[in-house]
């Protein structure tokens, strides 16, 4: 097994199985540490704009990747989406949310280095991760370019490439060879994503499985009772 | 009808001397750690001040509180979508400075300088990043007994619709101490902004209490709390607050600022109501409707019909009696000298206040204020504190029930006054004020008295009827060895809880006597 296999064909499952046995187990016995961790009441200034662009670029991002990723080629084409008008798609929404993300991710990590209250405050895993996210980010905004490139060329085989690669992983079949004609920026990217998803469960992460969505449908009040409801 | 039983307090005005006891006991007691240095679960405030945190009660500012849309409750910073838009910064969070910068002192330069001519000196330094501060510009309280500015002071919201120059002008001034708590609210707007829903209200006896462990830091309790009483530890990245002294209230006794206090100015009692016109009356629409409205939320302990429904709500006869001999339903309820602060917040708060009666000393020995019927004790209306401030404080601005209170105090006084200083009884006062020669010793007990046991009636919590497994919870209290006492367990787990229940029989025995 060389390193390309390895790490394209076992190392997304070690995160996989990090990510979400990690996760299960800090839920269950770490419940104290499972926060947002905000440190919006040290410092406010600018945080409207900088968690805001941060935080709505990185979910676009983050549900570009996985409709554009995981969806069937077969079902793009069935709904009469060619491949070229998907790379388009791929590329602009891209640009746009990528650009919203990394000025707002500039923005908290000058915060979160230099504000000498945040800073002072901060956990060495906060700053690590902030600092990878956006090094991850930037490796995803310089692919893009190279789309560009692979676009102006009429070529979406780099795109459907990586699609069926991470379908694969998917379906546990898991075909590293796919991704051997791919261009390296790519797999870098690749790398330190899949890395986000191994080191999620030991940094402030976690608090994105509890988004609150089940506040909408909730009443406001809540009474805790300790005997049996039925009586 | 669906009783519920509220674990209440009233803090008597009159006699707070604003010392801070309170203050500090729960302090050495509740947040003496890291995180929360800011945090006073009690603080005590000097009226008129803009208070802690700054300009809390200005709502325009942190649109805490609920309001009424339509008709309809609503939180006053917006509804469920609009906690989750703005979720990843909340507009309305105070900054810590709003509070004030935690700070401590270089103590250690004392010991370890090296030897000069001049003394070393302790400078302040910041609890949160330990850098030197040249300057603490705000702390806890530092509007003591008046301090600073008029100009600055008299930005207290209560101050908005009064002529406010006259009183910046020394022989107008006046001051009173308002110590604030969790208002353990009936309808809390904490509770309804949380998003994980990890705070809730305790069904046994009220307390609102925040779940540490399903609490994930999303801090819209904290802006959504109109009394600023909901505090996120920087620490943890959790929000804490007031916990009623809980493990303290099932045991009977007092919580630690009640205990504590050397004015004796607390009173710890349970409230009984009803939880079916929580909504109806907290939309009641005009603001100064709604101190009445709450008074109509509370059932009378004493009615047979409430005892039956509060039985088959569970409520245990101990709690049933010590809702009747409740000093938060005499104090509020039958002689209505105690009111709940800012009922326009809409969130029927549950500390009640008993307004003060201001000094009028040297006015009294001039002779140049207006006296009732004995000849000798003040009217309301000529007191140094205006009425109407204390009117916008506890009754979104109307001034009758107050005046009413406070006259009612003062016949109390010029009643006991004939007793103690002529001799005879003079009943004049009380009978203007409408009130009775009983009503008034009573009053005179509780208020000028105040022995321990009159102003603490708090029955012990019953949770060997809440718990299933009560033998294998005992001793747990405050303690989350695998989170035991949180409830915020998640059902399906990794690993083993428990081994089994505990193997005592829970079958507890009969009473002796029916009573």
């Amino acid at each position: 097994m060389n390193l390309h296999n390895f790490i394209f064909g076992a190392y997304p499952y070690i995160a996989l199985t990090i990510f979400i046995f990690g996760s299960w187990l800090r839920f269950d016995r770490e419940q104290y540490t499972w926060k947002s961790d905000s440190s919006q009441l040290l410092s406010k200034a600018n945080m409207r704009v900088a968690s805001n662009l941060f935080h709505i670029g990185i979910i676009a991002i983050f549900f570009g990747h996985a409709v554009g990723l995981l969806t069937p080629h077969g079902v793009f084409l069935a709904l009469g989406v060619s491949d070229m008008a998907h790379q388009m798609v791929a590329i602009v929404a891209g640009s746009v949310f990528g650009t919203l993300c990394i000025i707002g991710g500039a923005m908290l990590w000058f915060r979160r280095m230099f504000n000498p209250r945040i800073s002072a405050t901060s956990r060495g895993t906060d700053k690590f991760i902030l600092t990878w996210l956006l090094v991850t980010l930037t490796l995803g905004l310089s692919t893009i370019p190279v789309s560009m490139g692979h676009a102006e060329h009429n070529d979406p085989s780099v795109m459907i490439a990586l699609a069926d690669w991470v379908q694969s992983i998917v379906y546990l079949h898991p075909n590293p060879a796919l991704l051997a004609n791919v261009d390296g920026i790519f797999k870098t990217h690749l790398f330190f994503g899949m890395t986000v998803f191994l080191l999620f469960p030991f940094t402030r992460l976690v608090h994105i499985w509890s988004a609150p969505i089940g506040y909408l449908a909730r009443s406001y009040q809540i009474v805790r009772t300790k005997r049996a409801l039925a009586r | 009808m669906k009783v519920r039983a509220q674990f209440a307090f009233v803090f008597n005005l009159d006699k707070c001397i604003g010392c801070h006891t309170c203050s500090v006991t729960c302090k050495n007691v509740w947040t003496n750690r890291k995180g929360v240095e800011y945090a006073w679960f009690n603080n005590v405030e000097s009226k008129p001040g803009i208070g802690y945190p700054k300009q809390w009660e200005n709502q325009d500012k942190w649109r805490g509180g609920w309001t009424l849309v339509d008709g309809k409750l609503e939180l006053k910073s917006g509804g469920r979508m609009s906690k989750l838009a703005n979720i990843f910064a909340n507009p309305d969070l105070p900054q810590i400075d709003d509070y004030y910068e935690p700070f401590t002192y270089n103590y250690a330069r004392l010991q370890n300088a090296p030897l000069s001519e001049a003394a070393p000196t302790a400078r302040p330094m910041s609890q949160i990043d330990g850098s030197p501060m040249e300057k603490i510009h705000w702390g806890p309280n530092w509007e003591d007994d008046l301090a600073g500015e008029y100009e600055k002071r008299s930005k207290d919201k209560n101050l908005d619709n009064i002529q406010k120059e006259m009183y910046g002008q020394f022989e107008n001034t006046f001051h009173m101490y308002l110590p604030r708590i969790c208002n353990h609210c009936l309808n809390p707007a904490c509770v309804a902004a949380c998003p994980s829903g990890s705070i809730y209200k305790r069904e046994e006896d009220g307390i609102v209490l925040v779940d540490q462990d399903k609490c994930r830091g999303w801090r819209m309790c904290v802006s959504s709390c109109p009394y600023k009483k909901v505090f996120y530890n920087w620490e943890s990245g959790k929000a804490e607050k007031c916990i009623g002294c809980y493990p303290r209230v099932e045991s009977g006794m007092p919580t630690v600022c009640s205990e504590s206090c050397v004015g004796r100015i607390r009173y710890n009692g349970i409230m009984l109501y009803d939880a079916d016109k929580i909504e109806a009356l907290a939309s009641t629409k005009n603001e100064q409707d709604l101190y009445d409205a709450q008074c109509n939320i509370f059932l009378d302990p004493h009615d047979p019909q409430v005892i039956a429904a509060a039985r088959r709500e569970g409520i245990n006869e101990d709690w049933i009696i010590a809702a009747q001999k409740s000093p938060i339903y005499k104090m509020a309820i039958e002689w209505k000298i105690a009111f709940p602060m800012h009922p326009e917040f809409r969130t029927l708060p549950m500390v009640w206040y008993v307004p003060p009666l201001s000094p009028v000393q040297s006015q009294l020995d001039q002779k140049t204020l207006p006296t009732g019927p004995d000849g000798v004790i003040p009217l309301a209306e000529s007191l140094r504190l205006p009425v109407q401030y204390l009117a916008n404080l506890l009754t979104a601005g109307k001034k009758e029930p107050i005046i009413k209170a406070l006259n009612r105090m003062i016949a109390m006084r010029s009643y006991q006054r004939s007793v103690h200083v002529d001799g005879k009884a003079d009943t004049r006062a009380l009978e203007v004020a409408g009130i009775t020669e009983d009503m008034a010793k009573e009053m005179y007990r509780y208020l000028a008295i105040a022995n321990y046991e009159d102003r603490f009636v708090i029955p012990t919590g019953h949770e060997e009827v809440r718990l299933e497994d009560f033998y294998g919870h005992q001793g747990q209290n405050g303690f989350t060895f695998g989170n035991d006492s949180s409830h915020g367990v998640s059902k399906i787990t990794l690993f083993p809880r428990r081994r089994k229940d505990t193997v005592e029989p829970r079958e507890l025995a009969d009473h002796a006597d029916e009573r």
